[in-house]
């Protein structure tokens, strides 16, 4: 499964501001710490803040800060904003699909579809957290830790 | 279940534990009189009231011998919830483990680590009779469990559940 760069950038900014939970940080550091385009990143916050995921803050020091509850929201949550990840929509059909075969392939298709479904939509940004601290390397910069 | 998360700055969950952080909570074994508890709470989870599948599993898991827990908290001595579990042993080729079969929390005490500490006595006890791994089977829908044991660190293991319809 390959997830497309907006929604990369999704993960990437909310975890990061999750994980600093109550400060601020700016588009930069953000953009600066997973080396991605700040242009693209800010396309990326637009959506986020629209969702409510995150908010802005104005003025001197101002940036971004995390605005959800990071013990109910999901990945899916997140990777939802940017891209449908479920099977897709029964009236469209691809050639062959009323084969046999076509039918078979869609099964496992289906199957796997959610699969990752329950996987992303049980990883709540808390517990994804708590595994990226696990994996962090030593003298790794910035703060993945625990959201409070 | 629900919310049974651990909260932030409560990360001294320590094993033999669950009385001496400071609350009232504790895990003990399972008693007679806790199944009309037990039957409740799990048909409030499931819709379905079972009271003669719970009475047989309390008969099989008092039996000593093989290494089988079922573990009731308690939280001020009130019923606050329930986990069951088991080592097994060559299983579908597995070398020995601890199967966590079922887990539940009472409504009113969610939110509250009430099936943390549950999950942290299980794995303790699994320790004490000599397994390193804990495992469990739930339903791809049921979120709200699958969240819950993945707040505990579990993840996909190495066996994949397979069915058929028998027509």
């Amino acid at each position: 499964m390959k997830l497309q760069k907006a929604t990369r950038f999704g993960l990437y900014a909310t975890l990061e501001l999750a994980a600093n939970a109550g400060e601020q940080l700016s588009a930069g550091d953000i953009a600066e710490k997973y080396a991605v385009s700040i242009n693209h990143l800010a396309k990326v916050l637009r959506t986020l803040g629209r969702a409510r995921v995150i908010e802005s803050v104005r003025g001197a020091g101002g940036g971004y800060r995390f605005a959800g509850n990071a013990r109910r929201m999901t990945l899916l949550n997140i990777i939802e904003l940017f891209e449908d990840i479920g099977p897709p929509a029964p009236e469209i059909e691809d050639p062959g699909e009323e084969t046999g075969v076509g039918r078979a392939l869609q099964d496992v298709l289906v199957e796997i579809d959610e699969i990752s479904r329950a996987t992303l939509g049980s990883i709540t940004i808390e517990t994804f957290l708590n595994m990226a601290r696990r994996l962090k390397r030593p003298g790794e910069a910035g703060g993945v830790r625990a959201a409070e | 279940m629900s919310g049974v998360r651990q909260k932030a700055g409560t990360s001294a969950r320590t094993a033999a534990g669950l009385a001496d952080q400071g609350d009232t909570f504790r895990a003990r074994p399972v008693i007679e009189s806790d199944l009309a508890a037990i039957t409740g709470l799990d048909k409030v989870n499931t819709g379905k009231a079972k009271p003669k599948y719970w009475r047989s599993l309390y008969e099989r898991y008092r039996t000593p011998g093989r290494p089988r827990f079922f573990l009731v908290g308690e939280s001020g001595g009130v019923f606050a919830g329930f986990i069951i579990g088991e080592v097994r042993a060559w299983e579908f080729g597995s070398p020995p483990c601890g199967w966590v079969f079922a887990i539940g929390v009472v409504p009113e005490q969610r939110v509250q680590n009430v099936g943390s500490r549950l999950f942290d006595e299980l794995c303790r006890q699994f320790k004490q009779a000599g397994v390193d791994k804990i495992r469990t089977m739930l339903a791809r829908q049921d979120n709200l469990v699958m969240s819950f044991f993945r707040s505990q660190g579990m993840m996909a293991g190495p066996f994949i559940e397979l069915e058929k319809s028998l027509d």
